[in-house]
């Protein structure tokens, strides 16, 4: 049995909780390298490669190698992943671009570290850009920012239809306060709903597969249609929560686990000082909620933007929604932020 | 006996080949699908091929193929026989991207002993981006990156297969063959594929081969530098076999 129990309620950890979606949504391959804090999700897998053998199991020289083995056995017709953290999202950065490239299947589950990563294990929010935009193509990429143990079971559960649907890689981007607090979670019956089958075929036509192109004409007429697809895909997936946004004069932009200290901090500034305020949080931030971002912000006098970074998610903001007010941010690069940090924020 | 004289497995419409005229890649890759032909195993087959001159061959045969980056070819080799532990799985690529990019890569699948078949075309310099120094690069050989000659003080060429003998299972076939006796490769490549199936171990053969654009030589000199030297300093033969192979 994986979980805690406390009296008698069975907690998960984030880690537990991302397994468990990942398990239900079909997964059946996992490879990976030893990255605190995303150790935890691998380990959790072996331990059901030794309870049942349709579960595989690489464990890889590095990241890279890691993200490749994932290839390799999505060509083979397996729903595969991988999870990692700070610079193994960097290595992975090289199979990430081959599988957006070929439209494969790809999904990981990113706890991210502030760089360079040697030490701070624990949290951060640095990961958005090389997440969103990493490696030497357009960023088409799908792009899950969770909150908590319930919504890392949630979008990993969600992850592997959409990947196999649209043939986006496809991230789960987390933290390690999600990966190692337990909570109760919630967990649904859920049928995938579109089977893998092998990409590569045997024995008829277009069996033979590259990432190369002769001429930039021909790589061109490739990305057009990734474009245009990804396009048509954007609105359909877009997901993102709202709170206490209809009536509010005022909005907080800001995602992942950072949205928990948000929240306890609307609550406050609406009953004790009686401010108008409500929270945005693009839980997608690739591709980015544009339509629903920018009905909400519109006509409020003031625009806060919250993260921990310098302004990664700031500029994804500022790129994509047509803001007019005046826009404040609170970026704290490394270190978390409180309710009362953005309590102190508002009210200055 | 061979019935035909192309191999059965040919992609014909790719056809002639993209390779550099005089390259020796045509022979390596004519002896292999000899080999998949006799083995009757077109249909179980994977291929994967790397970047570099070894991307060629991304079209070349009637064999499921796929092309990835440089030096990742075995890990994707790897991640695909995992999967689908029934196919025949091999790795195809040039001697930069086994042994400088992807040489972590290739320990670690001797290491692992993963039943694959790895395919190693030596050169001794890096062909597709105009001839770079290697880590089979002879000493005093010239590339565009040792332009007078590279200095070995001490140091030798990278020889990959006697690397591996350490790393690898007793089961693991391990052995370098040269296209100069292109009958040889067909029974090595052959061996190999025959060691993934029956002892469902790591397999590996080196083939010395013969750049003729990059070494600025004619297909009689290219032959010489081939047999003079590279055939002298690479040992030719098995040099790991399973006993009960």
């Amino acid at each position: 049995m994986i979980g805690g129990q406390l009296s008698n309620k069975i907690l998960y950890n984030g880690s537990e909780a991302a397994i468990k979606g990942c398990l239900q949504a079909g997964a059946t391959f996992f490879a990976g390298y030893p990255i605190t804090p995303g150790t935890e999700i691998m380990e959790q897998w072996v331990k059901k490669t030794s309870e049942n053998q349709k579960y595989r199991f690489i464990q890889a020289e590095d990241e890279t190698s890691a993200g490749f083995n994932v290839i390799g056995a999505i060509l083979a017709g397996k729903k595969a992943f991988t999870a990692t953290a700070g610079p193994g999202n960097t290595l992975m950065q090289d199979p990430i671009s081959m599988a957006e490239a070929m439209r494969l299947p790809f999904v990981a589950i990113i706890m991210q570290r502030g760089g360079p990563s040697t030490g701070t294990v624990i949290f951060s929010q640095q990961e958005v850009n090389l997440t969103c935009h990493g490696g030497n193509g357009e960023g088409h990429r799908i792009v899950y920012s969770t909150s908590t143990p319930q919504e890392l079971y949630n979008y990993c559960l969600k992850a592997f239809d959409i990947a196999w649907k649209w043939r986006f890689p496809t991230f789960i981007l987390a933290d390690g306060y999600q990966a190692k607090q337990e909570s109760q979670v919630v967990f649904k019956k859920y049928i995938p709903r579109i089977n893998s089958k092998p990409i590569l075929k045997y024995n008829h036509g277009n069996n033979n597969l590259r990432n190369c192109y002769n001429f930039e004409t021909e790589l061109a007429l490739n990305l057009e249609k990734n474009i245009r697809d990804y396009n048509l895909m954007s609105k359909k997936v877009c997901e993102y929560e709202l709170y206490k946004a209809s009536d509010a004069s005022e909005i907080i932009i800001t995602h992942g686990i950072t949205s928990l200290s948000v929240i306890e901090a609307i609550d406050i500034l609406r009953t004790k000082f009686n401010k108008k305020i409500g929270l945005f949080r693009p839980i997608t931030l690739a591709p980015f909620p544009i339509e629903v971002g920018n009905k909400v912000i519109s006509n409020k006098t003031n625009i806060y933007i919250a993260e921990s970074s310098n302004g990664q998610l700031a500029s994804l903001v500022k790129s994509n929604l047509n803001i007019r007010s005046t826009i404040v941010e609170l970026l704290k690069p490394a270190v978390p932020i409180s309710a009362e940090d953005i309590i102190n924020l508002v009210r200055k | 006996m061979r019935l035909s004289s192309f191999p059965i497995c040919f992609k014909e419409i790719t056809k002639p080949h993209k390779f550099c005229p005089g390259c020796g890649h045509g022979i390596v890759l004519k002896e292999l699908g000899f080999a998949v032909d006799e083995l009757d195993i077109i249909n179980d087959t994977l291929l994967g091929v790397d970047i570099g001159c070894s991307l060629l061959a991304w079209d070349f045969f009637n064999i499921a193929t796929i092309q990835t980056h440089h030096g990742r070819t075995i890990p994707i080799v790897s991640g695909y026989k995992s999967a689908q532990n029934k196919k025949i799985c091999i790795a195809y690529v040039g001697d930069g991207g086994a042994y400088a990019i992807g040489l972590q890569a290739l320990i670690t699948a001797s290491l692992r002993n993963d039943p694959i078949t790895i395919i190693v075309v030596n050169n001794t310099l890096y062909g597709m981006t105009g001839g770079q120094m290697a880590p089979t690069t002879l000493c005093n050989e010239l590339t565009t990156t040792t332009p007078n000659g590279k200095i070995c003080e001490g140091i030798k060429p990278i020889l990959g297969p006697e690397l591996l003998k350490n790393t690898s299972s007793e089961k693991a076939f391990i052995a370098r063959a040269t296209i100069s006796r292109p009958l040889e490769v067909g029974e090595m490549i052959k061996k190999a594929l025959l060691n993934q199936i029956v002892n469902n171990s790591f397999s590996f053969v080196e083939i010395l081969s013969i750049c003729p654009t990059n070494w600025k030589k004619d297909a009689k000199e290219s032959f010489e530098f081939l047999e003079k030297y590279m055939e002298k300093y690479f040992t030719v033969g098995v040099i790991n076999e399973s006993k009960n192979s």
